[in-house]
């Protein structure tokens, strides 16, 4: 009896203990998720003036880059996965990566071979731990992903993008590199605090997304400007059109990626608070239960000590009354 | 008196935006300058270039602005770059620090991008490069 007593103490201890580790991770993501917003936000002017630049551009420039055009009979598909680099985040991961098994199952039915790029430690060890190929890892980063970061991812990819451009039938075609036709992303995009979707989208050959709803005609009134904002502005070029195009393109998909990865740190950092919330009222109950089991087993304790001092002490009454 | 309004943005963050009276910036043909009034146009700022931006108030805001683009319309002007910096933030023994490490570092592409970054916030600064 006594021993269970001290065990279940030791139990108490512990679970308190762990409870306080999941407070406080608890209480971490739930700062970073409003630095995280925060940043999302500030990324927001900027994609917005890069479309904004592009679909002006698209007007003009010939529109026959190759990350524009759709390439006959497509082979092979690169997919980056955007997950976290830490644990601790109740279904985050597994969400995103079975959305990524989908859009790879997807991929082969539609006869092309999926190349996976990995973003984040997670997604690093699922794959590896299933042997299954990667062609490249980025870690590190994805609970505070930078713009270089982003730079990175990209400019692999890009690469690869363009090193798949001579590929044919038997292999790598005149360059020698086995590149990709296709670029797709899987990330988690930030809806609320309480929702956090996995989507796969489509990168390259890339179609230019619809400019953000914005009102530009009320802003001009607000400013006091009159202008003929409704008509299709036609601009000068330095340089040519397509050697604009050619600068802009990589830099509005890197955007895209950079995009992404604030949207799915801000998700992860949701996903732990919610996750390290229930584990710590979890934990509270669980300390709560075992408090009182604690308890019954000390009063059992005392009340076993005296009933034995009572018999004892009746023992020796008795014993005494002989003499 | 007519003003530009100019709108400064770099990847993370909007960096400055207000109204300006002039913008002079050096694009890949080469420098050209913006008053209000310009017909719309779209260029690629040369790299490690800087752009001054004269405000309303008629003092001049040198920016050294990295991989950018530079986009006049009817509504004014906006600035886009990878990185950008205002000259008073700029940390001149830090740029001066970088420029030494990318000259030394030899002429590898990116040792060479380093440098020329180095460069424009030194003469954003307005010292010697």
């Amino acid at each position: 009896m006594a021993s269970n007593l001290r065990a279940l103490r030791r139990r108490i201890r512990s679970t308190k203990s762990t409870k306080k580790i999941f407070s406080a991770q608890e209480l971490i993501a739930g700062a970073r998720i409003v630095r995280a917003q925060a940043r999302v936000e500030a990324s927001k002017p900027y994609a917005r003036e890069i479309t904004r630049v592009l679909s002006a551009l698209a007007g003009s420039a010939s529109l026959d880059h190759p990350l524009l055009t759709e390439r006959q009979g497509a082979r092979r598909a690169a997919v980056l996965v955007i997950t976290s680099d830490r644990g601790f985040a109740g279904s985050y991961n597994v969400n995103v990566l079975r959305r990524t098994e989908e859009l790879l199952s997807l991929l082969r039915q539609e006869g092309k071979e999926p190349v996976l790029y990995v973003v984040g430690r997670k997604g690093e060890t699922y794959y590896s731990f299933r042997n299954r190929p990667v062609a490249e890892t980025f870690t590190g980063f994805s609970e505070q992903p930078g713009y270089a970061d982003a730079q990175r991812v990209g400019e692999q990819l890009i690469a690869a993008f363009t090193a798949g451009e001579d590929d044919d039938e038997g292999g790598a075609g005149a360059d020698g590199v086995l590149g990709v036709d296709e670029l797709h992303i899987v990330y988690t995009e930030f809806r609320s605090l309480l929702a956090q979707i996995p989507v796969a989208k489509r990168m390259a050959p890339l179609e230019v997304e619809e400019v953000e709803e914005f009102d530009y005609e009320r802003e001009d009134r607000a400013a006091g400007r009159t202008g003929d904002s409704g008509v299709p502005t036609s601009y000068e070029f330095e340089p040519s059109p397509d050697a604009l195009l050619d600068a802009l393109l990589p830099k509005y998909v890197t955007t895209r990626i950079f995009a992404a990865m604030l949207e799915s740190a801000a998700s992860e950092s949701a996903s732990r608070r919610r996750a390290m919330k229930s584990a710590s009222d979890n934990a509270e109950e669980l300390a709560k239960n075992l408090s009182r089991q604690a308890n019954q087993a000390r009063q059992a304790e005392i009340t076993q000590e005296i009933s034995e001092i009572v018999g004892g002490a009746d023992a020796l009454v008795s014993a005494g009354a002989d003499d | 008196m007519a003003t530009l309004h100019v709108e400064l943005v770099a990847v993370e963050r909007m960096i400055w935006s207000g109204e300006a009276s002039m913008v002079v910036a050096r694009t890949t043909e080469g420098e050209l300058g913006v008053l209000p009034g310009h017909a719309p146009l779209l260029g690629q700022l040369a790299e490690g270039g800087i752009v001054t931006v004269r405000t309303v108030e008629g003092e001049d805001m040198v920016v050294a602005a990295h991989g950018g683009f530079l986009s006049v319309t009817d509504r004014g002007v906006s600035i886009l770059a990878e990185t950008a910096e205002i000259s008073g933030e700029i940390d001149v023994e830090r740029a001066r620090e970088a420029l030494r490490r990318a000259e030394s570092a030899g002429d590898d592409p990116e040792a060479v991008a380093a440098a020329r970054r180095a460069q424009s916030r030194l003469r954003a600064a307005g010292q010697d490069a």
